[in-house]
């Protein structure tokens, strides 16, 4: 057995373990932003309802939007009044004012975060033929912040996928060459052995098998000690995330995917393990 | 059983290990070669194994022109024919009888009739009570009749030995001579390449001389003449 050979796929199919976890946690975690971003239209506080329910309307209309949610005036001084609710000064000077100093707003789902864009625009078409006439009755639009967050960790997604899978071809292959010269080694050690089947006529199958079935056992080894290297590093990963994350628990998803997860390492290992002592046999045997 | 027909072998350095051979071997037939080291005795044992591939001409096994044969037919070809070699290339990790049992799993023989044929085997060489020794605890000679069980387990129809008795004294030599003789009575034919002038004059069968890849003579009941 070659230590090396069994360490280089180690790594490799550790590799590959962890691109896929941390691909799947990237994922969630992406999804789990989206689906809190919304857009907010905030109108002046001298919009008519009239025509703020107009726009509503046509907003319904455009395909990219899931949902417009219409809070007026009144609730909206409303959600601001449960909000600070423990702060005196706050609803102090709010009965100082006398007046409703909050206008209405729109909260406006789309049904994909990259259609926030084309709402967003659209909205302010709107403001701007509205100004045409009359002053537009929208105040302003917070949409900018959401969006960075959202291209940041897209970003980070795709250059995970990436750098993941650059790493892992490069380690493939070096796993294979490595496994490929363990099993040169070990076709040069027993070419007397070799020599001798030849002669008294053993088929390809007969002397290629246990150099293959060597390379296969190395790549079941290794898938099973990535494995057991993994579940401790998610754990520490887990518990050292635990703040920054929130929501998402790697080591339970390590624990509900184990089988996923074991399927697929063993089935890379023992292919790569094959693959490069069927390869290493073909070249230096010339069975 | 085998035919050479106007066989040669040109190597790169445009040496002719053979050249314009043209022999027959029948079936139950004992043929020695003899020639001096380099006649090119070993290139014709290794063109009957297909190991080597003549420049021109043609070897018939039977009716199996050797040298066109598929790759993946040459291993069963060559199960029909046993080797023994100068230097016994027997497994050093594995004992007697399991040098043996090795040449018929290769061959891809069921385990039962390896555990019968193989003690069988070397009870016919002799050595049914050293059947778990390691090679380097048998003598050379020994060491050669394991070689020759090995050759003859799968029962071939041609024996080919290569110098067979090389390494040997007198007494073993004329031991090994004894059994290759004991296999041809039981109906394999034997094709040994020695020069050992005792051996041929000892065997009275046919013997082929060759000098600088070229048959010189071929005598029915020969005598080791050169």
């Amino acid at each position: 057995m070659s230590f090396t050979a069994v360490f280089v796929t180690t790594v490799t199919l550790f590799i590959i373990g962890s691109v896929i976890i941390a691909n799947a946690f990237l994922t969630n975690a992406l999804s789990e932003l989206e689906s809190k971003v919304d857009v907010n239209v905030y109108f002046v506080t001298t919009a008519k309802e009239g025509d703020i329910l107009a726009l509503k309307t046509r907003l319904e209309s455009l395909p990219e939007v899931a949902a417009v949610e219409y809070i007026n005036r009144e609730q909206a001084l409303k959600n601001f009044m449960e909000r600070n609710k423990d702060n005196a000064l706050v609803l102090q000077s709010l009965e100082e004012l006398g007046d409703n100093p909050l206008g209405a707003l729109f909260n406006i789902k789309a049904h994909d975060p990259s259609q926030y864009a084309g709402i967003v625009s659209f909205l302010d078409k709107q403001g701007s033929d509205v100004l045409s006439g009359e002053a537009s009755i929208i105040d302003r639009v917070n949409y900018a912040d959401n969006q960075v967050i959202i291209e940041r960790l897209s970003a980070i997604t795709r250059s995970t996928r990436e750098l993941g899978a650059f790493i892992a071809i490069i380690l493939i292959a070096m796993a294979a060459l490595v496994t490929f010269s363990t099993i040169r080694l070990a076709i040069y050690n027993s070419r007397q052995e070799i020599s001798i089947m030849r002669l008294v006529g053993a088929g390809n199958s007969y002397i290629r098998g246990p150099f293959v079935i060597e390379g296969v056992m190395y790549g079941f080894l290794a898938a099973v000690i990535s494995l057991i290297i993994m579940f401790p590093a998610t754990i520490w990963i887990t518990r050292t995330t635990a703040g920054f994350f929130g929501g998402i628990n790697l080591t339970s998803y390590f624990v509900s995917n184990f089988g996923q997860l074991l399927i697929i390492l063993l089935v890379c290992g023992v292919l790569l393990g094959m693959t490069s002592s069927f390869l290493a046999v073909r070249r230096y045997l010339k069975v | 059983m085998l035919s050479f027909e106007k066989v040669s072998k040109k190597y790169p350095d445009s040496s002719m290990a053979l050249d314009d051979v043209n022999f027959k071997v029948e079936r139950g037939e004992f043929v020695s070669v003899v020639g001096h080291s380099g006649a090119g005795k070993t290139t014709l044992m290794k063109m009957v194994l297909a190991e080597e591939h003549p420049s021109e001409g043609e070897i018939f096994f039977d009716t199996i022109n050797i040298h066109k044969l598929r790759r993946s037919m040459i291993s069963e070809y060559r199960r029909r024919i046993g080797v023994v070699f100068q230097d016994f290339r027997l497994l050093a990790n594995k004992t007697a009888y399991e040098n043996v049992a090795f040449a018929m799993e290769a061959a891809g023989r069921p385990d039962d009739v390896i555990q019968t044929d193989v003690p069988e085997v070397l009870a016919l060489v002799g050595l049914g009570s050293k059947m778990w020794n390691f090679p380097n605890q048998l003598s050379g000679g020994e060491q050669q009749r394991v070689a020759i069980g090995r050759a003859i387990v799968n029962q071939p129809d041609l024996l080919i030995a290569d110098e067979p008795t090389g390494n040997l004294d007198p007494i073993n030599t004329y031991d090994v001579v004894q059994i290759l003789k004991k296999i041809n009575d039981l109906g394999t034919t034997v094709l040994l390449a020695t020069h050992n002038k005792g051996v041929i004059d000892f065997l009275g069968k046919r013997v082929i001389t060759m000098e600088k890849g070229k048959i010189v003579r071929d005598d029915p009941t020969g005598k080791y003449i050169l």
